[in-house]
């Protein structure tokens, strides 16, 4: 499990409320979910592979009908990761000024670095408990421990013309107030193979999935407490 | 001087200075924060690097405090 900075909330994040028939996210939630989502893809693909094999065994002639099969056997998760690499597309910009103040304010709350990344890649890096964040703009991306898997979250601040560095500032500091809680307000687009979301997120913000990814791993005894951005650099 | 700040659509807009040895600024601080807690905005302070909290009522001693709106899943 990644150690980070994100302390256990001094209390609920008060969004939780508006969901209270939801299991609070935590460790093995995830973990279980992890495993559904694993059981969920198989289901997809294991009876297309299967069916692309017996038809060939069946009758040689049924190749193209196999391939058709094998077709929808890779398709089906990969729109599924498509669907979880667009909640961290970025929305349309506002203001220049306004822009400019709250990238300002979000530079202020993570860090230069951190700043400069959300300049260059419009995420975020925020290393939590349940593993490292990476924010956008109306969404989220969670890259567990290990780096191998990553939840893809639909979150966003409840007002649309916030320019984009605010709806940041927004989850950040939800995420720092109650990460937990933060994991079950938001909505579980996808969860999947890094490798996945990473072909299905746009090209500049790959090198933060990269680095989250690196954080991910359990981290030497020099990086415990140490802020994401500095870790990460 | 603290500061009380709410994210809009501007990037944000100071609400309110306040310094705790001077209580006229402090009690409209608090007036300011209430007003938006009533709109509907929350409080948070941070508390170190990684480290927010929500609150409730003006926190005095902080020296920044920000409001922003709810959050909730797309």
């Amino acid at each position: 499990m990644v150690a980070g900075p994100l302390a256990a909330p001094a209390e609920v994040l008060p969004e939780v409320a508006a969901v209270h028939w939801r299991p609070r996210a935590d460790d093995a939630k995830l973990r279980r979910d992890a495993r559904l989502w694993t059981a969920a893809t198989a289901a997809h693909v294991v009876p297309f592979v299967g069916t692309a094999i017996g038809l060939v065994l069946l009758e040689p002639l049924a190749a193209p009908v196999s391939l058709i099969a094998l077709a929808k056997a890779w398709i089906i998760p990969e729109l599924y990761a498509a669907r979880g690499g667009n909640v961290v597309r970025a929305k349309a910009r506002g203001d220049e000024a306004a822009e400019r103040t709250a990238l300002g304010l979000l530079g202020d709350l993570v860090g230069h670095a951190e700043r400069e990344r959300a300049a260059q890649t419009g995420l975020v890096l925020e290393r939590g408990r349940l593993g490292v964040w990476l924010l956008a703009e109306a969404g989220a991306l969670l890259v567990r421990p290990g780096g191998r898997r990553v939840f893809c979250y639909c979150v966003r601040a409840a007002d649309p013309d916030l320019p984009s560095g605010d709806r940041i500032a927004h989850l950040l500091l939800a995420l720092r107030a109650d990460e937990e809680g933060f994991a079950t307000v938001a909505n579980v687009a996808f969860a999947g193979a890094r490798w996945r979301v990473r072909r299905r997120i746009p090209a500049p913000m790959r090198p933060a999935l990269d680095a989250a990814a690196r954080l991910s791993v359990e981290p030497g005894p020099g990086d415990l407490g140490r802020p994401a951005h500095e870790a990460a650099a | 001087m603290a500061r009380l700040i709410r994210m809009d659509q501007t990037g944000h807009t100071t609400l309110a200075e306040w310094s705790a040895s001077d209580e006229a600024s402090v009690q409209e601080a608090v007036q300011a924060f209430r007003t938006e807690l009533d709109r509907g905005y929350y409080g948070v302070v941070t508390t170190g690097p990684g480290h927010a909290e929500m609150v409730r009522q003006l926190p005095v001693d902080a020296d920044l405090v920000i409001m922003r709106r709810p959050i909730a899943g797309g």
